[in-house]
């Protein structure tokens, strides 16, 4: 890695299409973007630089297949042309009816679509990031990048926060309601583009908001890198639904670091699909800080061919009363693998939690490979913490009885592993979405 | 929680003594090539042990220590201060009347025997155990038995020993494993012929003065086609300060269809690092069973395994762990599953009081293609005061269809209504504590053998006495 990067000039106005993400942020300028989003950029630069890379012997990268992360040929690269832009646009089909929608390609803004009269009345905020750090400097500079990545990612964290460029912000006030879900999306393009998606919802008390984000790609074959954060924060009696709905290319490696702060009486609900990627990390992180709140931690992942899904998260219990449910199920067909590292943490003094962690392999293949590490560490007593993990494969008298009533077997099979999958999906309250995210998986089993 | 706020005061200085060091071999303090060829020379190793050890004391030296996951505890350890050898002469010195009143006490209440009080209060080592040792070693020996020290063993079976020896646990298996094969002595060395199933448990405590109790013991078990056998090794009683590093390599091979148990309790006193490295080989239709129960010791790192070799081999892990004030019991179990139709399960109870933190660590591996793999994981923690601690770190991998595994844990306190309960009926709330323990160990202890598992439950009772009230 070069780093005689390190040293910042900051001249060049537009941005060599060639120039590769370790070469470092230099002739990144955008000189719309507040001096303080620089400086900070400019230090997650020196700090990405500073860590080490993961190693074999680290614990949180424990099973991961190491040699996916060489991120070498992967630029930052302009805007799409109009033509792409417009496809793009024509392809970004997501939910009917929607409180407001965003579509990125290649981390630019391609179109946003106006908060309805009534919301925007409320004091809601959507809108994306690059202008919400001008507009909202205050609530920006207060959470942007405030939450740190525990789960073995603090490097990769920092290479975002060096490159983020575009992303989303909302902001629902205290005790606004928002029905409809707000939907974005995030198109990979060009061939080895690094895309570096940022969302940060901040929920007042009270209020309640479902966002949907959308990541994809407009070739299957091409490779690309994306490596996003996305941080809730859920103030007190509020209520967030996040679902993250991930079909990159077959080719592309990925990062998702999400943490999720919940205080008093408040709920999240965080939901992964992953079917897409060559590599995927999610790294996902629940702090509950106060009395009485609730995190619903759920995930979907279908792997096939050479994919590999990695998963980490943290249920971390910072107060008493609290609770946490996770829930993940991975499918595994050809020569998928899937890695599971969980950790329930229990902190001094919370006591009266209530956590649970589940996580279900499915294996498909004779080489598919699931590995699970469902941990706890409690330091207090007076909990309850249960944690559960199983490995296997169909039900053979499941199958018998669909070949006995003449459904044919791969059309059983999908049948049996939708069903398997269903019962992390119906956890969401809504049953629209639920839909959109059952017809999402049942492409990629059209595809394989 | 009726115990909240308490904290808990085990009298774990309860039978810790020490007795004169007067040996006559002494390999000095340290670590080096010198300090092998004192143990090889002492011992009138031959030439291939000298040479096997040489080479574990490189590969030591060259493994970095495995705090990058393990307790930061074992940074505590200074290899340069530790004795690696000591024998001869340890006949201790001293009277039964000079044995404190609360050690005594600490005997009458385990029902420990009048003759082993004496052996363990170091008043006396020879107690009965050559007599009682060489009428095992007679029955046994009858039926083709072979059941001798590991160092006897490696000189006078050279053709059994050489086989196995190192080849269920490598020496880079991990660091300490290269460090006991470096400086091993002690330990012993099993030999059961084909189709002999042999009637009593060999007992290692028969053989004490045979410097069973080392610190660095290697023990090799093999049982031959249809064989069974069973050993067990420690004692439910505390045991006295012989030194603060113990580290032992126990090998288990099982060939066809024979069927190995191995039982351990360990008691060790509380500023003894206990690093162990513990594994079974199981061939065809074989089944190797370790029954763990760990109570004393600083922190103890142990997670015996089973490599299951053969069609339909089994291998099974019972363990308890008890961790008072200032312990760390990090054990758990391993099971390679290597071919078809091979089954495991492991079953794991820890309680944690005080400040007292016991750590489940699991690995269950079902690698490619094979067919019909089960296993089975149940870990179970109980917590008795707000600052104790539990933690269970498994390791799962399974690949391909037609296996299935399963784990389950579960971290719980003592139920306040069952205290309650028992209080009502005129209980005290220790008694109902300690009933309690009790209870939610049972179902494991019933496993041991018939007078260990009622040590076991006195012993649980003594523990978990000053954790309330």
């Amino acid at each position: 890695m070069s780093n005689s990067s390190a040293v910042l000039e900051e001249e060049t106005a537009a941005m060599p299409q060639t120039a590769g993400i370790l070469g470092g942020i230099q002739g990144r300028t955008d000189d719309a973007l507040p001096a303080w989003f620089a400086d900070q950029q400019r230090a997650a630069w020196t700090q990405f630089q500073s860590l080490p890379m993961p190693a074999r012997t680290d614990q949180a990268w424990r099973f991961s297949n190491l040699a996916a992360l060489d991120l070498s040929p992967y630029s930052a690269v302009g805007p799409v042309s109009e033509a792409d832009g417009r496809e793009i646009l024509e392809r970004s089909t997501g939910l009917d009816q929607i409180s407001g929608r965003l579509v990125f390609a290649d981390d630019h803004i391609l179109e946003r679509d106006v908060l309805s009269e009534k919301l925007r009345k409320t004091g809601v905020i959507f809108q994306p990031l690059e202008r919400a750090m001008i507009e909202h400097e205050d609530l920006l500079r207060r959470h942007f990048m405030s939450q740190p990545a525990k789960l073995g990612s603090a490097k990769f964290a920092a290479l975002h926060e060096a490159f983020v460029r575009s992303g989303i912000f909302l902001y629902v006030p205290r005790g606004v309601e928002v029905e409809l879900p707000f939907e974005t999306f995030h198109w990979l393009h060009a061939e080895n583009a690094a895309i570096f998606p940022h969302t940060l919802v901040v929920a007042d008390e009270l209020s309640k908001v479902t966002l949907v984000e959308n990541f994809r790609c407009t070739d299957r074959q091409r490779p690309g890198f994306a490596c996003g954060v996305n941080d809730l924060i859920v103030g007190a009696g509020a209520k967030v639904t996040y679902v993250c709905a991930q079909d990159w290319s077959d080719r592309t490696v990925s990062f998702q670091i999400n943490a999720t702060a919940v205080a008093r009486d408040a709920a999240a609900i965080n939901l992964h699909l992953a079917l897409g990627g060559k590599f995927s990390r999610m790294e996902s992180l629940s702090r509950l800080t106060g009395e009485g709140a609730r995190s619903d931690m759920l995930a979907v992942a279908v792997v096939a061919d050479n994919q590999e899904f990695d998963a980490r998260t943290l249920q971390d219990h910072v107060s008493p009363r609290t609770a946490s449910d996770l829930l993940f199920k991975n499918a595994l067909h050809d020569r998928g693998r899937t890695t599971f590292g969980g950790l329930i943490r229990v902190e001094p003094h919370a006591h009266f939690t209530d956590a649970y962690q589940k996580v279900r392999n499915l294996l498909l293949s004779d080489d598919a490979e699931a590995n699970s590490m469902p941990g706890l560490e409690i330091l207090a007593d007076n909990v309850r913490c249960t944690h559960g993990a199983t490995s296997g494969q169909l039900d053979e008298d499941e199958m018998f009885y669909f070949l006995a009533r003449g459904i044919p077997a791969p059309i059983a099979r999908q049948l049996l592993v939708g069903g398997f999958l269903y019962e992390v999906l119906e956890r969401l309250p809504d049953r629209v979405l639920i839909e959109k995210l059952e017809s999402l998986i049942a492409t990629k089993f059209r595809a394989s | 929680m009726v115990t909240e706020n308490k904290t808990l005061d085990i009298e774990r200085n309860i039978g810790n003594f020490f007795y004169p060091e007067t040996h006559t071999h002494d390999a000095g303090i340290g670590l080096s090539e010198k300090t092998i060829h004192y143990i090889s020379d002492v011992k009138q190793d031959p030439d291939w042990v000298r040479e096997f050890r040489l080479n574990a004391l490189r590969t030591f030296l060259s493994k970095p220590m495995p705090t990058h996951w393990a307790s930061k505890d074992l940074e505590a350890i200074h290899f340069d201060k530790i004795r690696y050898y000591l024998s001869g002469g340890t006949q201790p010195k001293r009277s039964w009347e000079e044995v404190p009143e609360d050690v005594k006490r600490t005997f009458e209440r385990l029902g420990i025997p009048e003759q082993e009080r004496k052996f363990l209060a170091g008043v006396e080592a020879q107690f009965d155990s050559e007599a009682v040792y060489s009428n095992i070693k007679k029955a046994v020996g009858e039926q083709g038995v072979i059941f001798v020290g590991s160092a006897e063993g490696l000189k006078n079976h050279p053709e059994i020993f050489r086989k196995w020896f190192g080849k269920v646990i490598p020496t880079g298996d991990n660091k300490f494993s290269a460090l006991n094969s470096a400086v091993f002595s002690g330990g012993s060395f099993i030999y059961v012929p084909p189709g002999v199933k042999v009637k009593h448990p060999l007992q290692a405590y028969f053989r004490i003065n045979a410097e069973n109790f080392g610190q660095f013991e290697r023990t090799l078990i093999i049982a031959d086609e249809g064989s069974e056998v069973m050993y067990m090794e420690g004692c439910t009683a505390p045991k006295f300060n012989t030194a603060t590093l113990h580290s032992a390599v126990v090998e288990l091979v099982a060939l066809k269809g024979a069927k190995i148990q191995y039982i351990t309790v360990q008691n060790w006193s509380n500023n003894v690092f206990n690093l162990v490295t513990k594994r079974g080989l199981a061939h065809e239709e074989a089944e190797v069973k370790w029954i763990d129960c760990n109570i004393g010791s600083r922190l103890t790192m142990k997670y015996p395994g089973v490599v299951m070799r053969g069609r339909k081999a089994r291998g099974e892990v019972i363990s308890i762990a008890l961790a008072g004030d200032g312990q760390h019991q990090d054990t758990g179990a391993k099971m390679i599953h290597a071919a078809d139709e091979t089954t495991s399960n492991i079953i794991s109870k820890s309680i944690s009081i005080g400040t007292g933190r016991a750590t489940y660590r699991g690995l269950v591996h079902v690698p490619k293609h094979l067919k019909h793999c089960k296993n089975n994981t149940e870990c179970d923690a109980l917590l008795i005061n707000a600052n104790s601690r539990t933690d269970t770190y498994p390791a799962i991998t399974v690949r391909g269809t037609g296996n299935a595994v399963q784990h389950e844990a579960s971290v719980s306190q003592v139920s306040a209504d069952q205290i309650f309960y028992m209080q009502q009926r005129g209980l005290t709330e220790a008694q109902a504590m300690s009933l309690s323990v009790n209870g939610f160990v049972n179902d494991l202890v019933r496993q041991f053998p018939m007078e260990y598992s009622v040590e076991l439950k006195r012993l649980i009772e003594l523990e978990m006495e000053g954790s309330v009230g």
